[in-house]
């Protein structure tokens, strides 16, 4: 009883700053200084037509290395733990097949997926998107693929190889950086050329490229390994 | 904002507040797992319509993709567990 008085009191307490928020709110007529720096300069500076994408690689292009680190460790932690708990013995599992349609419509389906994943992430500075959501694309259609036919056995090496040279070559393109340009991960070792070609801003589709192969090995190689060491 | 855009926007709200309480209420684990599935779904439109497609496109792919299959994934595992840990005790 006093449990549920107090949860009751706190919420009451959350809905009140809440709705004192709500009352104050005014949308910002003119952008903060640093929006404003980011929406006058991305184009003449970086080159990218897709100013998220531009402050995401460049501006902020040590975030984006911190979160692709994180994402690394996760994968390799979903690994170690799912190694660790698996059984020894290797019976031959069987299955009840998927059905016709998942089957018919994932052989159609899946390599238009990953090809849209392809298409997100080097077209991430001129659309909506880039590295990590084209990755996560990716990831899609294997999750896809493994719906299809769960023991569907995905080659670990060649994920571990393409995982290891996007890591190394976007620190490598960072570090170039560092010799040919302004600073650490600066896009503009390339020429920025044409606002809006695809071979433009820099280094940013090189770069947001190797971010997405890094997301959608790590990613794809999670779902597999959950599929794999599955007990049925 | 258009009224007709004003409108589509607090549908999408209620069916997400709705979805959400399905998801913490509902008895069956697989209905809970969908419903939470819906809610980033409907969350990736929100996010569209107050013009953050970046955002959407991470939010409908990973939120309502790759999350939703890895509880089912999980889900799968512990229900397993349950089963052999039944067994031997």
């Amino acid at each position: 009883m006093i449990k549920r008085l107090v949860a009751l009191l706190l919420l009451v307490a959350i809905g009140t700053i809440f709705t004192a928020l709500l009352a104050g709110y005014e949308a910002d007529a003119l952008l903060n200084l640093t929006a404003r720096y980011y929406a006058d300069h991305a184009a003449s500076d970086i080159g990218a037509a897709n100013i998220v994408t531009a402050i995401i690689v460049t501006y902020r292009g040590l975030d984006t290395l911190g979160e692709v680190t994180v994402l690394f460790l996760a994968a390799t932690v979903v690994g170690l733990v799912l190694a660790l708990g698996q059984r020894h013995e290797k019976a031959p599992r069987s299955l009840v097949p998927a059905g016709e349609l998942l089957t018919t419509g994932t052989r159609f389906l899946a390599p238009l997926i990953m090809l849209l994943g392809a298409y997100v992430f080097a077209n991430g500075h001129l659309t909506p998107g880039g590295g990590f959501q084209g990755g996560a694309i990716i990831a899609s259609g294997t999750l896809l693929l493994l719906l299809a036919d769960p023991l569907k056995h995905f080659s670990h090496a060649l994920i571990a190889t393409i995982e290891s040279f996007a890591g190394i070559f976007y620190v490598a393109i960072g570090l170039l950086g560092l010799v040919l340009a302004g600073g650490f991960l600066d896009n503009r070792i390339l020429p920025t050329g044409e606002l809006g070609a695809l071979f433009s801003a820099g280094a940013i589709p090189l770069i947001y490229s190797l971010v997405g192969l890094k997301v959608g090995a790590e990613l794809s190689s999670m779902l597999a390994n959950l599929s794999a060491t599955e007990e049925l | 904002m258009s009224i007709l855009l004003t409108a589509m926007t607090a549908v999408l709200c209620l069916a997400m507040i709705g979805a959400a309480l399905l998801a913490i209420s509902g008895k069956a684990l697989p209905v809970a797992i969908l419903a939470a599935g819906l809610v980033s779904l409907v969350a990736s439109v929100l996010f569209l319509i107050l013009a953050a497609p970046d955002v959407a496109m991470t939010e409908a792919a990973i939120g309502s993709g790759l999350t939703t299959f890895l509880f089912f994934f999980v889900l799968g595992r512990v229900r397993a567990g349950e089963r052999s840990g039944d067994d031997n005790d």
